[in-house]
């Protein structure tokens, strides 16, 4: 943490009901923060003072007034650069959205605004949110703020790096295969990514439909689990968010761990796990143990499929979403002879080389002839994977693993060898296939100072049970493991 | 090897992506490599599995949950209300090349 009193949402509260500091001053001093520190992270992409100077007045005219306050009065949040902002520029770190301003909010967006949240700007994310690293932005890396010559993860590295490196007090990013998780691991912070359905996907630039989800990135899990309490929801524009009931967070957190169940799944301990990050996980879950949970083994026999399936579904789902830059109704056009012509220049200056070998790749496992070996099949496995959840559901009440299996790697080490990249979401594609929820928490650093991560995952709509666990893991010391 | 240079080009063309010379090979080895892993699933035995394509959590359990029954037991249909939608220009405004009310793009109909 840079700052010297790392804000959260209740301290930002205290601080404007107490008159101590007003919300416009408080985001002054973010944005002043913030030109001091980003262009060695490049983790904010645009700014929007305008904006958030003129939520904050309202905020501070609340304040004077003495009305009532919403949950997020006056926090400053950062947004992914895949979530549409009106009037700010969204470019999904792409340069085919270069110049692309989205002519409406998404429901995060709004729901945030209308509980109070101030929004600086939108963070660097790879491009299409495709990437672990963030090395695929076409506006270049971010720097992890622990170590500098270090990934933040991806693809909302940007969100965790701001949030990590105290320029924003809460952010929100998407996650389609760990894209939340696993930089919330990288950069020490807790990342949690909702059940499928739970948030609105209305206004998030799509990259997979059935795999993308919104959630928050914040330094503690009250702070996460608020965020959540305000974005969750049924909203009629995303015909895929589910209309259930939202859980009180805050008060379902706040109970007992004792005799709660959880599992470890030993396929998450094999090869390729870092030493350092098993013991320190291993040590997370005796620490819970110690807490009153049972821990009990499991086997999940999919799970060494996941990344396969993914990366056949994700792909193919992105080749489809994607079809719609062409250069007709927005973003970057390159004149050409023929329509044809022009659509295939648009896409050959405006996509970087991971989105077109995505879009090839899914473009390639829908094609005639392929489509049974490839797409038909990684479904099916999709269901033995997202079976292998249930019936383990049946036994227990969360699952425990690390969230990487390796700390935060150097810039440019694996940006040679797609597929190696690739199997930096080991652990977390799985939850992103099953539709379950997950969240990332800090669990003790290496011996070199990196940031570890522990991952919880929860049956759906099981955020609730997932924040009673971190909680109380973060409570017990369990964060500096 | 999985994938060849003819379809490399092939399904560039199929994603309308124009491809540099050099391109060709770069992504060839890339998905011939990725293509390899991907083959892992050929290794499991499918019969009687049923595709996912709901991840409603009643039917996360694999087999069943594709059945069209459950999809249409709760198809979650909103009523179909006419909401006003006037966004017209505003949508226009991002377009590279707008001649309102439409879209301008270069000839698609030949004579």
């Amino acid at each position: 943490m840079s700052a010297a009193t790392p804000w959260t949402i209740a301290t930002v509260r205290d601080a404007l009901l107490a008159k101590k500091i007003s919300a416009r001053e408080l985001a002054k001093d973010f944005f002043a923060h913030i030109e001091r520190r980003n262009p060695e992270l490049n983790a904010f992409l645009a700014l929007c003072p305008q904006r958030a100077f003129a939520q904050a007045d309202s905020v501070d005219a609340a304040v004077a007034k003495g009305q009532p306050l919403p949950p997020l009065a006056g926090v400053p949040v950062a947004v992914k650069d895949v979530i549409s902002t009106q009037g700010v520029r969204t470019t999904c770190g792409s340069k085919i959205l270069e110049t692309y301003t989205p002519p409406y909010d998404a429901t995060a967006i709004e729901r945030l605004e209308k509980a109070g949240a101030v929004i600086l700007g939108k963070t660097n994310c790879d491009e299409f949110a495709m990437g672990s690293s963030n090395e695929n932005s076409a506006y270049g890396p971010v720097r992890n703020p622990v170590a500098l010559d270090r990934v933040p993860g991806g693809s909302s590295g940007g969100s965790a790096a701001v949030v990590a490196a105290g320029l924003s007090v809460i952010s929100l990013g998407t996650d389609t295969g760990g894209s939340i998780r696993q930089p919330g691991a990288y950069c020490g912070i807790p990342a949690m990514m909702p059940t499928y359905g739970r948030v609105s996907r209305y206004g998030l630039i799509a990259f997979a439909s059935s795999l993308d989800r919104i959630g928050p990135f914040a330094t503690t899990i009250t702070d996460a689990a608020t965020v959540m309490s305000v974005i969750a929801g049924h909203d009629s524009n995303d015909s895929t968010s589910a209309d259930e009931a939202v859980p009180d967070y805050l008060a379902q957190m706040a109970k007992t761990i004792a005799g709660l169940r959880i599992g470890v799944p030993e396929d998450y301990f094999g090869k390729g796990l870092d030493f350092e990050v098993k013991a320190k996980v291993e040590a997370g879950i005796a620490l819970l143990e110690k807490l009153g949970c049972t821990r009990v083994p499991l086997k999940m026999p999919h799970t060494d499929y996941a990344i396969a399936t993914y990366y056949v579904v994700a792909t193919a789902e992105a080749s489809s979403n994607l079809a719609r830059y062409d250069g007709v109704r927005f973003g970057l056009r390159v004149q050409g002879n023929t329509l044809m012509d022009m659509y295939r220049k648009t896409r050959e200056r405006g996509f970087g080389p991971e989105v077109k070998r995505r879009i090839m790749l899914g473009t390639y496992a829908l094609s005639s002839g392929y489509y049974d070996a490839y797409y038909l099949r990684a479904q099916k496995v999709r269901s033995l994977i997202a079976r292998d959840f249930s019936d383990a559901f049946e036994k227990v009440d969360a699952i425990l693993t690390p969230t990487a299996p390796t700390p935060a790697f150097k810039l440019g080490e694996k940006t040679a060898d797609p597929l190696e990249m690739y199997l930096a979401d080991i652990y977390t594609v799985t939850g992103s296939l099953a539709g379950i929820p997950g969240i990332s928490v800090p669990c003790g650093k290496t011996s070199a100072g990196l940031p570890i991560g522990m991952q919880i995952f929860a049956s759906h709509f099981g955020e609730a049970r997932i924040l009673q666990l971190a909680r109380a893991f973060e409570k017990a010391g369990g964060f500096a493991i | 090897m999985k994938i060849s240079r003819e379809e490399v080009l092939r399904v560039a063309q199929l994603a309308h992506l124009d491809l540099a010379p050099e391109e060709v090979e770069t992504y060839r080895g890339q998905l011939d490599e990725i293509l390899s892993y991907v083959g892992k699933l050929q290794e499991l035995d499918v019969s009687g599995v049923e595709p996912m394509t709901q991840l409603r959590p009643r039917n996360a359990g694999g087999e069943s949950s594709t059945s069209g029954a459950a999809a249409d037991a709760d198809p979650e249909l909103r009523d179909d209300v006419v909401v006003p939608c006037d966004v017209a220009n505003t949508v226009l405004a991002e377009a590279p090349d707008a001649a309102k009310p439409f879209f301008r793009v270069p000839k698609v109909i030949e004579r």
